[in-house]
């Protein structure tokens, strides 16, 4: 099957790549773009462990053919961390015992950070109800919405400068 | 294992409904995908041309009038029906199944169009636009034409669309003032699909006391969304009470003809109707006299 152009930006870097029409979004993002950070989890839609920024929204990368992605900017949880300077839900997930085993800590954040991005001072239904979709393993549900909670509260400004 | 196609990305009606004609044997159309990369994953469709609508924005609109009623483009996506400040005001019931619908993932990227088209009858806008009675607009190259939305689905993932043409909107005519729908699903996980779902629409009479008209729609209970017709029928001209109500839900478990499947049993989702059933009406009944 013939390869098709695709460009994209990804965590503010601009891509151009060929690649087969059939190639899902984490796909391309973890093959093509060496970029495991984000997790191939059931890889059929149930589980959001896959979820990255497409546009600002969150959507999961496992259901979105990378095609579709064409013009668009992604932001993956390698993009949350300002060079070294972790962003204040990944510092609040670390203070907040949120990362258990890890897996769906990279959706989870990509999730809390849309919903802080859209409402800075969520409810924690709001939090429950940003983080529905994500499922974790170690159900670890109450840390993750402590976490988020904390960085709602303003916690964690200081580390934004 | 996704099977390799042929991707064509169209960006008007025009362009679509041509590529359309061009592949009409052997092509899928993709929209937000949500539902048809999961069926291309497992390999139970295997199209050699996906043509890619997401692009067509002249189907990205929610349109209200007064007259005419409601109008919703097919690439619209259930984040924004659920975000729309002129359904909050008009037609709240359609805010409470968006947000209901699916992960927040999926409404963002998924679309009213392809959700329909995709006839699942556990899918939850079905019930709620017939219930409504709501219509969809369709088009080939040469014409378009209206279907009621409930003649629109025929089997389990079956449709009345021809190989030739696409849906381009939902069409929801204006309620009387005096008539309310409520809806609710039965499931297990929140946002997941329903094991059972049901839609009701009271019109209640002038003295708000008595039912008017009634619509009563099952999701996941038949192989497409259906109407419990005679149980409709027995609301009609009554006023409410526990006792008919009762009836009510007991007819339209009846009238449903659900499978045995490994989320429930044929027995327990007819137990579901029934409850639902008389809930639903119940609410929506409330909803209408308080209206009148």
């Amino acid at each position: 099957m013939e390869k098709k152009l695709l460009r994209l930006t990804v965590n503010d870097e601009y891509h151009e790549l060929y690649i087969k029409p059939k190639k899902l979004l984490v796909e391309v993002l973890r093959d093509e773009l060496g970029l495991t950070g984000t997790k191939r989890g059931c890889n059929t839609g149930a589980c959001c462990v896959c979820t990255v920024l497409l546009n600002g929204s969150v959507v999961k990368s496992c259901s979105v053919l990378a095609m579709q992605a064409e013009g668009a900017d992604v932001t993956t949880v390698e993009g949350l961390a300002d060079e070294a300077k972790l962003s204040p839900l990944q510092l609040s997930f670390l203070d907040h015992g949120a990362y258990q085993c890890g897996f769906c800590t990279s959706g989870m954040l990509i999730s809390a950070t849309a919903l802080l991005e859209e409402n800075p001072s969520p409810t924690i239904e709001n939090i429950k109800e940003s983080i529905q979709g994500n499922i974790c393993r170690c159900t670890g549900y109450n840390s993750i919405i402590r976490a988020i909670k904390a960085v709602a509260e303003g916690k964690y400004k200081e580390s934004k400068q | 294992m996704i099977h390799d196609f042929n991707y064509l990305r169209a960006s008007t009606v025009k362009e679509t409904l041509d590529l359309i004609d061009k592949y009409k044997d052997d092509y899928k159309i993709i929209c937000g995908g949500q539902s048809i990369l999961i069926l291309v994953r497992q390999g139970l469709v295997a199209p050699e041309y996906l043509i890619d609508i997401k692009n067509v924005q002249e189907l990205d609109y929610i349109n209200f009038d007064k007259k005419k009623g409601l109008k919703i483009g097919a690439t619209t996506t259930h984040r924004e029906i659920e975000k729309s400040t002129l359904i909050k005001k008009h037609y709240n019931v359609l805010v409470d199944m968006e947000e209901n619908l699916a992960s927040i993932q999926t409404r963002n990227w998924g679309t009213i169009g392809g959700n329909l088209a995709h006839a699942d009858p556990a899918g939850d806008p079905g019930p709620v636009f017939i219930a409504m009675n709501a219509a969809v607009k369709i088009a080939n190259k040469e014409k378009e034409r209206t279907l009621l939305l409930e003649e629109f689905f025929m089997d389990y993932f079956e449709t009345a669309l021809e190989d030739d043409e696409l849906l381009l909107e939902v069409q929801i005519p204006v309620a009387s003032s005096k008539t309310a729908i409520a809806y609710e699903k039965f499931n297990i996980i929140e946002n997941d699909q329903g094991i059972v779902s049901v839609a009701a629409s009271i019109t209640v009479d002038g003295d708000g006391l008595s039912c008017k008209d009634a619509r009563i729609v099952l999701g996941a209970a038949a192989s497409i969304p259906m109407r419990a017709k005679e149980a409709e029928q027995m609301l009609v001209g009554k006023k409410l009470n526990d006792r008919i109500l009762d009836k009510v839900g007991e007819k339209a478990s009846e009238e449903a003809d659900p499978v045995d499947d490994i989320h429930a049993t044929e027995m327990y989702r007819r137990h579901l109707v029934k409850s639902l059933t008389k809930r639903m009406v119940k609410k929506a009944w409330g909803q209408a006299k308080a209206l009148s």
